[in-house]
């Protein structure tokens, strides 16, 4: 366990330092520590009700954690006088349901936090969307409404909505669990195209060939701990009888 | 006692059913403003401002509106407020109404599904931008069939207001019976009218359920 000090923090991205936290009597992490430097792509697995999805939001600050620190973009989140906007504004997150607003069309929905938020100016925001759209490929989907769109468009389009706001680092949470499986390649064809481009990552994900190839690090999270960390490698040659099970189970 | 119904008693309750209409717009508008304001406090972060919003939803909803009516009109003249009886009955609704149409509404905003409200917080929006920008224009879509259902109830309702004095069509059905004495013919004549004036209603609010409310219709024809 090694504690974040100020002076990691010029590359650490995201810091977690033996965080706790519990819904009631549940102990959900049970002091987990990781760290994400600038540019690198942390991929999250583990079993159901492990924890990956409590860890992420913390990291964003859906939940709050009981004990422990965590730091992201130079923001202390476990600060109580955390600055949440500021945060959110560093940060991207994208969730498993879609969650594209249904009454803004794919242009609205992508422009209203960068003019609500950071107030620029409506022809700017457009032209940025137009950007964003054209880096998940769906320029031609701007005046559509998400129900026009299927699933792994929506992911695409609210992917496109979060890189709008210029985020510092993304998260992604099984975001192509709730796809059909031959829609879930051009979602994650766009996560990586943005790997490539240097976008700092956290992300869970089942499709272990996916994390195989994107993943400068692995976490595998077991019984609210990480049990077993390292590169890319360690899911075809894992050091833990609990890594090697779940891997086997090809989960 | 005299005579048979004739024009100007159905011009009587003409008039009658026009201030069951006016009595009603009043309690629509006023407790709509007021139950706006209720169904926000109600999902409020502060928690004293939901203590205190529950509590007067619960206390108006287990008060009987023709309770409600007698404190306005004959108590606050007691307190030395005097009212006529179209301010009492139109504040009488409009209290009787925010509690309900505040509790409808906050059912819609809630039911605005969680990812929705998670989407709009991790892009960075302030808390009424989610609400006017995100939350609300779903809530409306989700609010209209019951909130124009719950319009029915409003017209119905207006009918107390004759234990003030307030000549609404029942009152004005009472009045012509008490000259006419003919109550069957009169107060069928009445419950047409209600009839009448909520029917359209009901058909409209269940015909919006089906359709999934006034947004996707424009969707649809776009
Ligand atoms: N808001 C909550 N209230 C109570 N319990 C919760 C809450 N969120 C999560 N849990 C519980 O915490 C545990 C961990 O949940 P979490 O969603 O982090 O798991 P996960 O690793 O993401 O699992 P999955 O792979 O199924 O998504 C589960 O047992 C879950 O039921
Ligand atoms: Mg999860």
């Amino acid at each position: 366990m090694h504690k974040i000090t100020r002076t990691d923090t010029a590359s650490s991205v995201v810091g977690l330092s033996n965080v706790h936290k519990s819904f009631g009597a549940l102990k959900v992490l049970n002091g987990v520590s990781f760290e994400v430097n600038r540019g690198e792509v942390l991929v999250l697995i583990g079993r159901s009700g492990s924890g990956k999805s409590t860890a992420l939001r913390c990291i964003d600050r859906f939940e709050t954690i009981d004990s422990g620190e965590i730091v992201v973009c130079g923001h202390r989140v476990s600060d109580p006088k955390l600055n949440l906007r500021a945060l959110r504004q560093d940060v991207g997150i994208v969730f498993q349901s879609y969650n594209l607003f249904p009454h803004l069309t794919i242009e609205e929905n992508i422009t209203l936090a960068p003019c609500s938020v950071k107030g620029i100016s409506k022809a700017q925001a457009k032209e940025q969307a137009r950007r964003v759209l054209a880096q998940v490929g769906l320029e031609d989907k701007l005046h559509q409404y998400p129900e026009q769109l299927s699933g792994g468009q929506q992911q695409r389009a609210a992917i496109a909505r979060s890189l709008a706001m210029q985020p510092k680092v993304m998260l992604f949470d099984e975001v192509t669990s709730a796809l059909d499986p031959e829609l879930t390649g051009e979602v994650l064809k766009v996560i990586e195209a943005l790997a490539a481009d240097g976008m700092t990552m956290v992300m869970v994900t089942h499709e272990m060939g996916f994390a195989r190839g994107i993943a400068n690090r692995v976490v595998f999270m077991h019984h609210g701990k990480v049990h077993e960390t390292g590169p890319a490698a360690i899911l075809t040659s894992p050091a833990t009888p609990e890594l090697a099970q779940f891997v086997g189970t090809g989960l | 006692m005299g005579g048979s119904l004739n024009a100007n008693h159905l011009m009587f309750l003409g008039y009658g059913a026009l201030w069951t209409i006016g009595l009603s717009l009043i309690g629509l508008l006023g407790g709509g403003i007021a139950g706006f304001i209720v169904a926000l406090c109600r999902i409020s972060p502060s928690r004293i401002v939901r203590l205190i919003s529950t509590g007067y939803v619960q206390l108006i909803q287990g008060t009987p509106l023709l309770v409600i009516m007698f404190l306005t009109y004959f108590g606050l003249p007691a307190l030395g407020v005097t009212v006529s009886p179209l301010m009492a009955a139109g504040a009488s609704l409009t209290i009787f109404v925010s509690a309900y149409l505040g509790e409808i509404w906050r059912g819609c905003f809630e039911s605005v599904p969680k990812p929705q409200w998670e989407a709009a917080e991790g892009l960075a929006l302030s808390r009424s931008q989610r609400m006017m920008k995100v939350i609300l224009p779903q809530a409306v879509r989700i609010a209209t069939p019951p909130t124009v259902g719950f319009m029915v109830q409003i017209i119905k309702n207006t009918s107390l207001a004759s234990v003030v004095g307030f000549v609404e069509l029942a009152r004005s059905g009472q009045i012509i019976n008490n000259s006419l004495f003919e109550p069957f013919l009169i107060y069928t004549i009445i419950a047409v009218i209600y009839f009448a004036l909520c029917y359209p209603l009901s058909l409209f609010s269940h015909r919006l359920e089906k359709r999934g409310g006034p947004a996707r219709i424009e969707l649809e024809a776009a």
